[in-house]
């Protein structure tokens, strides 16, 4: 369905739509339980503004919301550049201990794997 | 009781506005009658539970507001709809409903807001799906714990609420903000947490106005403490499922991709609609603001100076209002026509 090289010369694009009450959105909790301040966040973006990697596709503000819609397929991709630098907790308004949040994810699929 | 007409003050409606107007007139010894439609005075205030950002029982505040009209006596004529009011040789007459007249040297306008119709807005569904309903509809089920949110005695698992119903909605009519509906979503999104702590709660909005003190701090506490999920983006349409429960389809913005959850309620945050009839604003020259509320003079100098001399505006008839901003207001208002009575303006 979603191959590019289809023997017709055309295919169909994955659907991009949300469905919430299939995907699992059990992660975030684990990571809010393991740092409480994920909850503030209100997605204002300065985190993924400062970000050192963001050339390379890092955002705490996308991985944050991907994690809470339970669109999991990207996340690992994307936190494989940040760097831990700890630029984004500077900034966040709502003192979202950001980093921790992405070091505890980085075990987190490190175990599930 | 034979007063000189020119030194009474008619006072339109005894929601929070015209109460908090006529304690203030009684207690500067100028005589004022209040008209009130509904059989008691407290207007919104009496269909409301719980009341933002504390959380406070509305029905403690509603009792304070009836202590004031007892304490000072006042006259509120319920059961009473005021038909028209003309201004002829300086004078009022105001008329009500039973064709009884009766003259004032000043009128004060506290006819307060009608509640946006949500049927109004057909693609949620409200009056044909019976799980979608209205802020002021949770409000009465919140009242009763053994109905609230109950589905055959079992909590709901997800309820979600729609900001905006009405307001900031060009295919309705109204662009202007009702100001209070966004602070009463948040604070009802903690009471259904509060009441069901296993049912995951999201809230759909635009933007997240919390502009009055304390606002902004329970908006946090709702995400921190009870979790709340706020989801940017319009709810596009609700449709019911088999077993009665609603799909809704929004696109989270944050993400730029469509969403689609099925809930147990849908929940419409309605906003503040113009309360003073279209037939007074005619009868009397009253002007309009852009939004079709009452409007003022000069919204910097003269705010609840109305474009008639010797008619003043409090509360929600002049525009969206708070309960404080309407007590304000309304004192504000007993202030100005004072001065008027007095020639001082």
């Amino acid at each position: 369905m979603n191959g590019k090289n289809d023997k017709w010369g055309f295919h169909t694009e994955k659907s991009n739509l949300i469905t919430l009450d299939s995907n699992d959105r059990s992660l975030v909790n684990i990571l809010a339980e393991q740092v409480p301040s994920l909850n503030s966040c209100f997605f204002c973006g300065s985190c993924g503004a400062t970000c050192t990697a963001s050339d390379d596709g890092m955002n705490f503000r996308l991985v944050h919301l991907l994690l809470r819609r339970g669109e999991l397929q990207t996340v690992n991709k994307i936190i494989r550049s940040c760097l831990l630098c700890g630029k984004c907790t500077l900034v966040c308004p709502r003192n979202v201990d950001t980093r921790a949040v992405i070091y505890n994810l980085k075990i987190l699929i490190h175990e599930l794997h | 009781m034979s007063v000189n007409p020119k030194k009474r003050v008619a006072v339109v409606g005894a929601g929070v506005a015209g109460i908090a107007a006529a304690v203030a007139l009684k207690r500067a010894g100028v005589d004022a009658d209040v008209y009130e439609k509904e059989s008691g005075p407290g207007g919104h205030l009496t269909r409301w539970h719980a009341l933002f950002p504390g959380r406070e029982n509305a029905a403690t505040v509603l009792q304070g507001f009836l202590n004031e009209v007892k304490e000072n006596r006042l006259d509120i004529r319920t059961g009473t709809l005021v038909t028209d009011i003309r201004k002829e040789n300086g004078l009022f007459r105001v008329t009500t409903g039973s064709g009884e007249c009766s003259e004032y040297g000043a009128v004060l306008l506290a006819n307060g807001f009608r509640l946006f119709d949500a049927a109004r807005k057909e693609e949620y569904g409200y009056g044909i799906y019976p799980r979608v309903i209205t802020s002021p509809d949770l409000e009465k089920r919140m009242e009763d714990p053994a109905t609230g949110l109950l589905i055959h005695n079992q909590a709901p698992k997800k309820v979600a609420f729609v900001h905006c119903v009405g307001s900031r909605d060009a295919k309705v009519g109204n662009r202007y903000c009702s100001k209070v509906c966004c602070i009463s979503g948040v604070k009802q999104a903690i009471a259904v947490r509060e009441q069901y702590p296993s049912c995951e709660v999201m809230n759909f909005y635009m933007d997240l106005r919390m502009f009055g003190s304390g606002f902004e701090e329970l908006y946090q506490e709702a995400q921190e403490k009870y979790g709340i999920n706020f989801i940017r983006g319009r709810v596009s349409e609700a449709a019911p499922t088999l077993d009665g429960s609603i799909q809704v389809k929004a696109e989270d913005t944050l993400l730029g991709c469509p969403l689609k959850v099925t809930v147990d309620w849908l929940i419409l945050l309605v906003g503040m609609e113009p309360g003073i009839p279209g037939s007074l604003h005619d009868s009397l020259g009253l002007e309009r603001d852009d939004a079709g509320f009452a409007g003022c003079r000069n919204k910097f100098l003269l705010p609840g100076y109305s474009s008639v001399d010797g008619l003043f505006l409090a509360g929600a008839c002049a525009g969206p209002a708070t309960i404080p901003d309407s007590v304000n207001q309304g004192r504000a208002a007993a202030l100005s026509a004072i001065h008027y009575l007095n020639g001082k303006v």
